[in-house]
């Protein structure tokens, strides 16, 4: 591989990873939001049916 | 009248379409070029980048004024999404930047280059934006504090963008000129789908990270209204 070639797979490189660090921050996002909305439910489903009625 | 957004799926398909259409025009279709050799084939993705940045930045700004104007608190997330993803694009610009000219010029930095000093000024700004709207409570405050910052920002924006030509810069290449791009039409083709791939990941991007802040602000007013 020349050093030109080394560069430019570098700079690819960094633009690949760069979007995949944004994908995995991302999908740990949404697990931590899917938990998030199971423990609401859970809460919603808890409430007297008369609270849930009065909103 | 009103204007349906196209759905995601549908963006985000056709963003991995044009990435793999731009790197075949890339490697497979477009010329090296004569002076620099093959390690101008990071033009493809640098510029496209840089000018995504520029985008995102404006979009920031536009969406800042949007909520200055119209006192619409949805501005604020979007303003604050364009915000953080050209800050985003700004570091693989300053960082894919750096490899081109240590593989071009020998240096990975130059302060002697205007459109450089100004670009890492651009960035930097919008790095103290996050600074400010997180020292400041959650509010009407800081969502007018934060518009007015990145509506500020925008004025660098064409400073940057034009600083090459305005300071007559020789180490940093000007590629388009009044007389055209400086550019075979193959290598002209790659760099707009390249640029066409990246403006349209980015706004995936955009789409995805504001569904997220949004769902995240639900959540927080759900749990308020049902925690006892």
């Amino acid at each position: 591989m020349s050093s030109g070639e080394k560069y430019v797979a570098a700079a690819y490189g960094v633009f690949v990873v760069v979007v995949l660090v944004w994908v995995a921050i991302l999908a740990t996002k949404l697990a931590r939001l899917e938990r998030e909305t199971g423990e609401l439910a859970r809460l919603a489903r808890a409430r007297p049916a008369g609270e849930q009625a009065d909103g | 009248m009103s204007i349906t957004k196209p759905s995601l799926t549908v963006l985000a398909w056709g963003a991995a379409a044009l990435t793999t259409l731009a790197a075949v025009m890339i490697f497979a279709l477009a010329p090296e070029d004569a002076d620099q050799g093959f390690s101008q084939k990071i033009f493809y993705v640098h510029v496209p980048i840089a000018l995504t940045a520029y985008a995102c930045f404006g979009l920031g700004a536009w969406k800042a004024y949007r909520l200055l104007a119209t006192r619409g608190e949805r501005y604020d997330l979007e303003s604050y999404t364009g915000v953080h993803l050209g800050t985003i694009f700004g570091v693989l610009t300053l960082v894919t930047g750096a490899i081109w000219a240590k593989a071009s010029w020998g240096v990975w930095w130059t302060w002697s280059s205007n459109q450089l000093v100004l670009f890492l000024v651009l960035f930097l700004f919008y790095c103290a934006y996050f600074m400010l709207r997180f020292s400041v409570e959650p509010g009407a405050r800081r969502e007018r504090i934060s518009a007015v910052y990145a509506l500020f920002g925008v004025a660098l924006i064409p400073v940057s963008f034009f600083a090459i030509r305005l300071a007559n810069d020789f180490i940093h290449p000007t590629v388009f000129t009044r007389e055209g791009p400086q550019m075979t039409g193959e290598m002209f083709a790659a760099f707009c789908v390249s640029w066409a791939s990246i403006t349209l990941l980015a706004y995936v991007m955009y789409r995805v990270e504001l569904a997220g802040k949004r769902i995240d602000a639900n959540l927080r007013d759900l749990r308020e209204a049902l925690q006892p």
